[in-house]
This record gives C-alpha cells, sequence and structure tokens, in this order.
C-alpha cells in the first residue's frame, strides 16, 4: 500500500492539521483580544502603522496612477460607444473605491508587508529572538505580533483611500487631459453617483477585513515557520499564495453579501 | 553564610523528559547550589540545553519534579516550574536570566534598547535612570563605548557579552549560559569565561553554564554534571570528575576519539559495504 495512504498517516495528518487549526484559531483570538494593551502602548503601534503604511506607499501609489490610466483607457473604449463617456468618471470611482481599490491594495500589501512580516517573525524565531523574550518574561505574541497585527489593520484602509484616490487622479489625466472628456462632468458625475455609506462604507470593510486576514496570515507564517532558511523562505511563499487566494476569496464573500445593500 | 551558599536554588527530583520516543532525560535528580557555577557538560543531544529549557519552563517535565527554591530564609514555598500557569511561570522567569547560544539580541534594536529591553518591559523606572542602569551592565561587560551599535556592528564574542548584560539587567537570581564559548576566539574565550566567573561572585548570582570547553569550563566551575544517555554520569567538582576511572568520563574529560561512545555511526561491516555492494 502507498505509505501515505496508511490509516496511521492518515491520522497523524488530520491530527497535525487541527493542531494547526486550533492553534491559529487561538492565536487569532489572542491577537484580537490583544487591542486594549496594544493601544496602551501607542509608540509600539505607531511605529508599525509607520513601518507597514509609510514603506508601502510609495508601490500603493505608483500602481494606483497605473491602474487609473489603464481604467480611463478601457472604460473610455467602452462606454464611448453608447455616448456615455462622461460617465468614465463614475465609473472609475466605483470600481476602485468598491472593489479594485482594497482588493488590489491587499494583494500589493501581501507582497510588500506581508511578506516582510513572515520573514521578520520568522528570523526573529530561527535567531531565537522569541525564545530570549519569553525567557525574559515578556510575551512575544503580545510585544512583537499584536503591534504588527493591529498597524496592518489600521494601515490598509488608508493605503486602500490612497490607491483609489491616486488611481481616480491617474485616470482624470486620461479620461480628461488626453481623450477630451469634460472635466466637469467626469467629477460631477463622481460626486452624483458615489454614496458614502453604500460604495466608501463598502470598500472600507472591504480592506478592513482584507488588514485582518493578510496581517494574520502573515504573522501566522512566520510564528509556524521552521527555524531554518529553507522554512522561513516556504513560510513566505505561503503567505503570498494563501493571503492572495483568501483575499480574492473574501472578496466575492463580502461583495456578494454587500450586493443588495 | 556558608549554608546560604550551599543551598539549591534549583533542583531535579527523578525527571523525565521525551521528544516523541527519543528518551533525553530519564528519572534525573540533581541540585545546582545558590551561589556556584555549576557547569553542564556531555555529547550534543545530551539533554544539556533541555535542562535549562526544562528550568526556564520552554519544556514541561513528563514525570518528576523541577523546584525552584525561594531565597534562604524567604517564606514563600518552591514552586514547581512545570506545574506553573502563565504569570507564575513568568513571576520565576524574572529570577532568571538565559543567554542564548549566538546572543539572540533584537536585530532592530541598538546595543543599548537591547539592554534596556528588560528594564523598560518590567520596571517603571524613569528614561535616565534605565539609562544609568544599562551603561552600568555594559560597562560590567566591556562595551559602554558600544552603546549606540546595531547587533550586525559587533563581533559574535561582543554579541554574547551584551546579550549577557541584557540578561542580567534585571539583576537575576539565576542565569544560564547556552555554550557560551562556541566559535569565540582564544581572547574572547578567556574574557567570557572570566566574566561568568567574575560576575556570579560580583553578583551573588547562581550561574549553569552549558559548554563543550573542557579546559575554560572546568576552570570556571564549581561543580560539573555530566549527562549521557539520559542518566548523569557523572558529578563532582573539576578535579573529581577529571580524575574518574569510569571509561565514559575517561573519554570524554580526556577527548579520545575510541570509548563506550564510538567514533563510527553504526553501519554494516566494510565487507557489506565495499565487496557485496550492500547500502
Amino acid at each position: 500500500m502507498i505509505s501515505f495512504l496508511r490509516p496511521s498517516n492518515i491520522g497523524l495528518a488530520v491530527r497535525q492539521a487541527l493542531a494547526d487549526m486550533g492553534f491559529a484559531a487561538r492565536l487569532f483570538f489572542k491577537l484580537l483580544l490583544s487591542l486594549g494593551p496594544t493601544l496602551r502602548r501607542p509608540g509600539l503601534l505607531r511605529e508599525q502603522v509607520h513601518f507597514m503604511g509609510n514603506y508601502s506607499l510609495a508601490i500603493i501609489a505608483v500602481s494606483g496612477v497605473f491602474v487609473g490610466f489603464v481604467m480611463g483607457l478601457q472604460y473610455y473604449y467602452g462606454l464611448q460607444r453608447f455616448g456615455a463617456a462622461d460617465s468614465v468618471g463614475l465609473l472609475i470611482s466605483l470600481s476602485l473605491v468598491r472593489e479594485f481599490g482594497p482588493v488590489l491594495t491587499a494583494l500589493l500589501f501581501t507582497g510588500r508587508a506581508g511578506t516582510s512580516l513572515t520573514a521578520e517573525i520568522g528570523l526573529m524565531k530561527a535567531g531565537e529572538q522569541l525564545s530570549a523574550m519569553e525567557m525574559m518574561a515578556v510575551d512575544p505574541i503580545q510585544r512583537i505580533l499584536a503591534p504588527r497585527f493591529w498597524g496592518s489593520v489600521i494601515a490598509m484602509p488608508l493605503l486602500a483611500a490612497v490607491f483609489s484616490a491616486v488611481g481616480v487622479l491617474g485616470g482624470w489625466v486620461v479620461g480628461v487631459k488626453m481623450l477630451g472628456i469634460d472635466s466637469g462632468a467626469f467629477w460631477s458625475q463622481m460626486q452624483g453617483g458615489v454614496d458614502v455609506v453604500r460604495d466608501l462604507g463598502n470598500g472600507i470593510l472591504k480592506s478592513l477585513v482584507f488588514g485582518f486576514a493578510v496581517s494574520f496570515i502573515a504573522l501566522l507564517q512566520g510564528y509556524l515557520a521552521l527555524p531554518t532558511p529553507e522554512g522561513v523562505a516556504r513560510a513566505t511563499t505561503r503567505t503570498v499564495v494563501m493571503a492572495s487566494l483568501t483575499v480574492l476569496g473574501l472578496d466575492f464573500v463580502l461583495t456578494a453579501l454587500m450586493f443588495s445593500i | 553564610m556558608e549554608s546560604t551558599s550551599s543551598s539549591a536554588l534549583v533542583s531535579f527530583e527523578n525527571v523525565r523528559f521525551a521528544y516523541a520516543e527519543r528518551v533525553i532525560l530519564d528519572g534525573v535528580t540533581f541540585t545546582i547550589p545558590r551561589g556556584k557555577v555549576t557547569a553542564l557538560m556531555g555529547a550534543s543531544g545530551g539533554g544539556k540545553t533541555t535542562v535549562m529549557r526544562l528550568i526556564g519552563g520552554q519544556h514541561t517535565a513528563q514525570s518528576g519534579r523541577v523546584m525552584l527554591h525561594d531565597v534562604p530564609g524567604g517564606n514563600a514555598p518552591a514552586v514547581d516550574v512545570g506545574g506553573l500557569q502563565r504569570d507564575g511561570l513568568y513571576a520565576a522567569r524574572r529570577r532568571m536570566g538565559m543567554l542564548f547560544q549566538f546572543g539572540a539580541l533584537f536585530t532592530d534594536q541598538t546595543v543599548f534598547d537591547n539592554v534596556a529591553f528588560p528594564l523598560r518591559e518590567h520596571t517603571d523606572m524613569s528614561e535616565p535612570l534605565i539609562r544609568d542602569v544599562v551603561l552600568m551592565k555594559l560597562n560590567a561587560v566591556g562595551l559602554r563605548g558600544a552603546h549606540g551599535l546595531m547587533p550586525s556592528e559587533i563581533s559574535g564574542g561582543m554579541a554574547r557579552r551584551v546579550a549577557l548584560a541584557r540578561a542580567i539587567a534585571l539583576d537575576p537570581e539565576l542565569v544560564m549560559y547556552d555554550e557560551p564559548f562556541a566559535g569565540l576566539d582564544p581572547i574572547s574565550l578567556g574574557t567570557a569565561a572570566r566574566m561568568i566567573r567574575d560576575l556570579n561572585d560580583a553578583m551573588g548570582l547562581t550561574s549553569i553554564v552549558v559548554s563543550h570547553d573542557l579546559d575554560e569550563t572546568f576552570h570556571i566551575a564549581d561543580q560539573v554534571i555530566i549527562l549521557a544517555n539520559g542518566r548523569i554520569a557523572a558529578q563532582g567538582t573539576p578535579a573529581e570528575v577529571r580524575s574518574s576511572t569510569d571509561p565514559l568520563i575517561h573519554q570524554f574529560v580526556n577527548a579520545l576519539p575510541e570509548g563506550p561512545v564510538r567514533f563510527h555511526y553504526p553501519a554494516p561491516t566494510i565487507e557489506q559495504h565495499f565487496l557485496e555492494g550492500a547500502l
């Protein structure tokens, strides 16, 4: 019989998977409960928001501009067939605020900050820094993981807002300056068609959820990484794959849930 | 005073510990006397680091007790480290300092901040006071001038001295050293050994040193415990251990290639491998 089909091996794999899930669930609740202690040390939180947010700003802003450029071109191409080219601004802003802003920001954040989080925690584990902290009677989850978790949760909606804003400006450059759409129509349709609660709220909620998901996956993978160079490399790869798929899956679920609202 | 120095700080009572099927400690009993330097020696994988992790509560014994005793004259009962909940365990750990093999310094913090870390976490000392304490601790390990450097800017030996300053920042009762001499040049090695002895005596510490370096370790230790096959193979003063007639101890302290510990990993015979082509 093939070795992995042996009942004992299947049992071991199932037990291991359940143990990992249990550990992940406990870690997630510990991180949620760490909000109070984290807020009591604002310096640590501020440092992480700065690290996650500020250092991701360049890639987010540049990507936002290009996405806005492309949207301007593509939406103009589609809408001008129906004589609705003036609606390019509205469509760009709805797409960015409701969908592309949160999703692309989360994917870029995964690549920029998520991988860095996993590698950092994994290397701290490999270098016995987390053990050293435990031996100093300091809980590494509270001291190291929690500020990074909440820092990411705070940074994500802010970055998504920057992405959307810069994307709209990119769309304006292409639509108005290059393709000749009327600037007044571009902005007024946007102003009249984007609802603060339904559309902006939708986007903010999404990016908050993505912030929880991406930072948790990145920290969990770092914390579970084997303390070897290969282990940290594998954990970093797992972060990208799992966080990206989770973001896309959650996006569908959230969009479906909020579609009728 | 004599009773103070000879009382036990840590005692292992019939401790058994295994990783899955592999037994590391099999019913081990010994004490770590207060105020002394105790060396833990033995072959790699023999359970030396496990002993320190059991004392620190990072591992829990499957059976037996690891007792941490109160100061002499104190009225707190001895605690079984393995049976402590988180708060109790953290309270016990605040009485200990541990020096990891490669220092385990926080790589994103300066030397100063590394040493200040336990002070900032566990005390409400003002920053000027923390500054003074940190500089005093760094001075004790000869690195006051390196306070502004990052861990990546200092040598391995210096990193261990910084880690030592961090380990003694809160004036612990017990300091555990995991292979403090590994990979050090002769000057750093001699310095590190002297420092362990001097700090132990000057601060009234109790020290546990895990090391493979026979000469330096025997030179500074008051008591040597040699672990082999999950049990204590020898225990006593360095002179007693050195003069042991036990074949295993004789092989160990004289660094002989052959003896009870075999040089060759178990393998088929030479004939089977080379003439019959077995693999």
